[in-house]
């Protein structure tokens, strides 16, 4: 991925920065600058606000990886999920702090900043967001930054939006 | 109004491997060397983790704590010897992640194990002077000791974050002085992946003397003697140091009691003193004073005289995890397993 593309990438993949429809109230992540949702796409056009998820959320589904896509040899088995917010939205990320074989579908879980790739030794290092287990001896709240930072841009194809 | 302390957090990763699995490995009496050191374990962070994202976490927690919105942050520092780009400011990466960009100053802080304490008296001086709301002072650190090396038994990964201000302040800053000097005990140049240390010099003309005597003068400037502080952290690059120069200085182990963290979670070096302060106000109530002694290689001293105020007995805590929660929890790995996370191994290519 080129240094630009990440760049630009980096209000969802730093602070999960969404959009909400102000005439709807769909909640999308990655952002649209319009609501499918609403009859006519129009009504919602700069009516777009910032949202920025909270983070938590709970596992729909997972699979376990053991042929890893290339910078994640050193991660092996390692857990990748489906991860439904509590707003909605549904992400992909990885599972980290977990043993994989103890992963389950329901499991809790909040947003936490890794380090995603590096492009080689020389390049550029990506950040983001994957998830890590809500422990029930574990007291905290994902550790999220309460300020909405996203501005609200098209999805790329693909994205998925849920209300 | 007086700057001090408003909020603060501390994360260390998951894993920890013990002296003992290392000495296991290099043919050494591990067992022997973690007692010697007063290190039972250290904790080894995953493949995916490095200062910046040990930092965010850090600070994440402090802002939620202190349900402080990140765009009134003015500034953020981060002090490490272990910045993931030799150019290209951690800091920035981290501020982006809290949304405190971009109306804000950012910097990197290098000095050895003490640029976190000196990025906390740069925000003091920032926020007394109100040029800025609020400051950022984060010390972490995920440094390595080469292979077989006696500091492989207790480097380790873990930082805290501080937010300076001056509204809500739960922990006063009565006075702050440093101590410094060329002492060359220990030193990492340029490309290098490990650092070379000058063995037993590093005690007596380094860390002993350098805490010792900004111990010695902070007390004499604030006309306080050991018995006027509840807690007290010096920087511990084992668990034997500070507990020795506690003594020296006259402290009781209960006075230590808090601030000493090392043993469990080895040497975070930047993160040392920060995370000891962090465990303090952890377990602090209102209205007890703290002596803090940093100290990074180099050499030099900081010192703080703090207290902590009525506004601690109402700050949420319950966000995040406590440091205490760090030092009795983690997933023990092997040596092989240390290595793999830690770049150790040759993996070929370039």
């Amino acid at each position: 991925m080129s240094v630009a593309r990440f760049w630009r990438e980096t209000p969802r993949r730093y602070n999960l920065g969404g959009s909400k429809c102000s005439v709807c109230g769909t909640i999308y992540f990655p952002p649209r600058a319009v609501c499918p949702q609403c009859t006519h796409h129009r009504q919602s056009i700069e009516k777009m606000l910032p949202f920025q998820l909270s983070g938590e959320g709970e596992v729909l589904s997972y699979t376990i990886v053991h042929e890893a896509a290339e910078g994640f040899e050193m991660q092996v088995p390692y857990a990748l999920a489906l991860v439904k917010t509590v707003e909605g939205p549904v992400l992909t990320g990885q599972v980290v702090d977990i043993d994989p074989a103890t992963l389950r579908i329901g499991q809790r879980v909040h947003a936490t900043f890794r380090k995603l790739r590096e492009e080689g030794k020389a390049g550029v290092i990506h950040y983001g967001y994957k998830f890590a287990p809500v422990e029930d001896a574990d007291p905290r709240p994902p550790p999220r930054t309460p300020a909405a930072t996203a501005p609200a841009t098209d999805g790329a194809p693909g994205d998925r939006a849920a209300a | 109004m007086q700057a001090g302390i408003v909020s603060y957090g501390a994360y260390v990763p998951r894993y920890r491997i013990t002296p003992t699995e290392i000495g296991r490995v290099w043919g050494a009496d591990g067992e022997g060397m973690g007692q010697g050191l007063n290190v039972h374990r250290k904790s080894v962070p995953a493949p995916d983790e490095d200062t910046i994202t040990i930092s965010t976490e850090a600070l994440r927690t402090a802002l939620i704590r202190g349900a402080i919105d990140p765009q009134t942050i003015g500034a953020v520092y981060v002090g490490s010897e272990s910045h993931p780009y030799a150019v290209k400011p951690t800091a920035t990466v981290v501020a982006q992640a809290v949304g405190a960009t971009p109306n804000l100053t950012a910097a990197d802080f290098e000095f050895a194990c003490k640029a976190g304490t000196a990025a906390i008296q740069t925000c003091l001086g920032l926020v007394g002077a109100e040029m800025i709301r609020y400051g950022v002072a984060i010390g972490t650190d995920t440094s390595q000791g080469a292979p077989g090396d006696a500091l492989e038994y207790s480097a380790s990964a873990g930082g805290a974050a501080f937010v300076v201000g001056r509204e809500h302040v739960i922990c006063r800053v009565h006075r702050t002085l440093s101590y410094t000097t060329d002492t060359p005990d220990f030193w990492r140049r340029e490309g290098q992946k490990y650092p070379s240390h000058s063995g037993r010099f590093t005690g007596e003309p380094a860390y002993f003397r350098h805490v010792t005597e900004c111990a010695h003068k902070i007390m004499e400037a604030s006309g306080t003697t050991p018995k006027e502080y509840r807690h007290v952290v010096f920087h511990q690059p084992n668990g034997k140091f500070p507990q020795r120069v506690g003594k020296q200085l006259g402290f009781t182990d209960e006075q230590m009691r808090y601030g000493l963290v090392t043993p469990y979670i080895g040497n975070t070096y930047s993160g040392a003193a920060l995370i000891g302060l962090a465990n303090v106000l952890d377990h602090a109530g209102p209205n007890e004073r703290i002596l803090v002694v940093g100290y990074g290689s180099g050499a030099g001293s900081d010192a703080f005289d703090l207290e902590t105020t009525d506004a601690l007995a109402q700050f949420d805590r319950s966000h995040g995890r406590p440091v205490q929660s760090y030092l009795d929890q983690g997933v023990e790995i092997p040596y092989a397993v240390y290595a793999k996370f830690r770049g150790k191994i040759h993996m070929g290519g370039s």
